[in-house]
């Protein structure tokens, strides 16, 4: 049964873990994304659902975990923030080089370093860009509200699945931390063994008699097969750079400005909006709902009609450096973000789009 | 003398190579002990008629490629991690039987976490210890287990225990843990050792069917390349250094 709810982010990334059956949650506690896991052991899905929960001894463990879990065609997932993903590196990049499906959500707070725990959106080159070693990429999603919290589970398990890659939920602080109504989707039953042997052959269930071995690995000795595992999955990013970008378009059709932000940045840019729109100022955004792959197409069709965008991020300017890449010098492309914990209001945002494009 | 043929008539079969152990080519030394800890492995695998639940868990180390030599499903995880593999692997499919490969720098260097962990919350595992003292695919640098005194790449006149720090009993320390069940220490460098350490891995895989927690078994093995020896040698040298430091026995049998 579909239900309506008043909860936090955090919470509804559990709950819909549970209800979309997943098989497996490991993770670590680390501030601000704890309840994910708190939520998990609160409702003891092992006994309805049989999902395994397991607080694992770091950040390292739990994405190995996963990693044991992926191989057997389980559906399993970990969460952490900033610091704890840093640990987790490693473990993501194995997780691409052995071509491996899970889910990883990641409720950003400042950096560097240990940082605060206060809301940012630092953390788009590392999660974007590779983070771990070796060329790979991590199919990455942003919600904007703790509906999308819910809904973006299951989405990251169908993109994992069908291209068999980590993916990433790539949340912040305040869409982990923030209360709203969320509607929950019906509980559906964990796969069965039957239908993992069958739809996921490569998983490692157990060899049966007369059939290959599998094997999950990323280690290729020889640099000419490296070469050749490379060029697939660089077929398979092309594959999903051309089927799986996701964005929202808000206020585009006779904008003259263009905010591009994802995430609580995206929300606090609609009411940039329509302070802007009282002002006079004809402004739309832009909003990535996948940051991998990036909207390259749709920036490049509204540079044509658009004098100006202004990346808004809580970083220091990250993701306004594809932004500038797509566009490609054909408009002005600015940043403007508070960071290291500390949120921008939307009249600040305004006061940058002025200053930064519209000048006076 | 009877004829080749005679010899090879099915009825005068006494002994012949498990199915599990497969034809390829190993990579490992001559002299190294890996080779005859995978047979035993899966000579323990066949006759337990396990092959169609077994799930091994390969480390990254001279054994990273195990998965070529034993014909089961097989996962390799990043160096020290496979405890955690085998930890999701073993709780999301609870009917399948787990066992992690590893040697010393991966379970008692890096992996010491995962190791120490997976032991102390009971996961009903088997993990197989290769304990030879040095890092074999790096190219002989010291290992946690590095006696004192004993030469390796990066400690070219000896381990030093005061710069160095002493060599790690890991399994004397993972035998503390209410979590295992049976932590033992054996060696493949005779024949009778290697029947002892059959009977031990035997009875580690039949722990795990009973439910009854982590089980440890080391084996104490010779590295020839790098420790610059020949096999003789060798076999020698670990009966007379390595064994008085690593005793063999169980350690714990509950």
């Amino acid at each position: 049964m579909r239900e309506l709810k008043l909860m936090k982010g955090n919470e509804a990334i559990a709950e819909a873990a549970i209800r979309c059956g997943v098989d497996g949650y490991f993770g670590y506690p680390i501030t601000p994304q704890s309840e994910i896991m708190e939520t998990l052991m609160a409702e003891a899905p092992w006994n309805t659902t049989g999902m395994v929960v397991l607080q694992a001894e770091s950040e390292i463990a739990s994405i190995n975990m996963v990693y044991g879990g992926a191989g057997c065609g389980k559906r399993v997932m970990t969460s952490s923030s900033s610091p704890g993903i840093s640990l987790m590196q490693e473990g993501l990049t194995y997780l691409a080089g052995s071509e491996l499906p899970c889910v990883v959500v990641n409720v950003v707070r400042g950096g560097p370093g240990l940082g605060t725990i206060q809301p940012a959106q630092s953390d788009y080159f590392q999660t974007v860009k590779g983070g771990g070693h070796g060329d790979y990429k991590l199919i990455t999603l942003a919600p904007a509200s703790v509906q999308e919290m819910a809904d973006f589970v299951e989405v990251a398990f169908d993109l994992a699945f069908k291209y068999r890659n980590p993916a990433m939920i790539l949340s912040d602080g305040v869409i982990g931390q923030m209360m709203e109504k969320v509607e929950l989707g019906e509980q559906k039953p964990r796969w069965t063994m039957e239908y993992i042997e069958k739809n996921h052959p490569w998983a490692t269930t157990g060899k049966k008699k007369g059939k290959e071995r599998r094997v999950i690995t990323s280690v290729q000795l020889e640099s000419s097969a490296q070469e050749e595992f490379n060029h697939k999955l660089q077929a398979k990013y092309r594959q999903i750079e051309k089927d799986e970008v996701l964005y929202e378009k808000i206020m585009c059709d006779d904008a003259e400005y263009l905010f591009v932000a994802y995430g609580s940045s995206a929300r606090i840019c609609q009411k940039a909006i329509e302070l802007a729109r009282n002002k006079g100022i004809k402004a739309g955004m832009l909003r990535p709902i996948t940051l991998y792959p990036f909207p390259i197409q749709q920036l490049q069709e509204l540079a044509k009609q658009v004098k100006g965008m202004l990346s808004v991020e809580m970083s220091a300017g990250q993701m306004v450096e594809d932004v500038r890449l797509a566009v490609n010098g054909k408009i002005p492309v600015e940043h403007y973000g508070r960071f290291g914990g500390s949120v921008h209001s939307p009249s600040e945002v305004v006061e940058a789009l002025e200053q930064k494009l519209i000048g006076g | 003398m009877a004829d080749s043929n005679t010899i090879i008539a099915p009825e005068n079969l006494v002994y012949k190579k498990t199915d599990l152990l497969l034809d390829n080519v190993m990579h490992y030394c001559p002299g190294c002990s890996h080779g005859t800890v995978h047979k035993l492995i899966a000579e323990v695998i066949d006759e337990m008629g396990l092959q169609e639940s077994t799930i091994g868990i390969a480390p990254v180390g001279c054994s990273v490629l195990a998965y070529n030599y034993i014909d089961i499903d097989w996962q390799e995880a990043a160096h020290g991690r496979a405890p955690a593999l085998a930890t999701a692997v073993k709780r999301l499919m609870p009917d399948k039987v787990v066992f992690s490969y590893q040697g010393d720098g991966d379970l008692a260097a890096i992996g010491t976490a995962e190791t120490i962990h997976a032991c102390n919350r009971g996961e009903n595992i088997v993990m197989v210890f290769i304990n030879n003292g040095i890092y074999g695919m790096t190219g002989g640098q010291m290992a946690p287990t590095t006696l004192p005194g004993m030469p390796a790449s990066t400690c070219p006149t000896g381990r030093d225990v005061v710069r160095d720090g002493n060599p790690l009993k890991i399994t004397e320390l993972l035998a503390q843990l209410p979590g295992t069940c049976f932590v033992t220490r054996h060696s493949v460098h005779t024949p009778g050792n290697v029947r002892k350490t059959k009977k031990a891995l035997r009875k580690a895989f039949e722990n795990q069917l009973a439910n009854k927690g982590t089980s440890l078994v080391e084996v104490v093995s010779t590295c020839s390349s790098g420790w610059k020896m020949t096999p003789v040698q060798a076999n020698k040298w670990m009966e007379e250094n390595m064994l008085p430091y690593y005793p063999l026995g169980d350690i714990k049998d509950e």
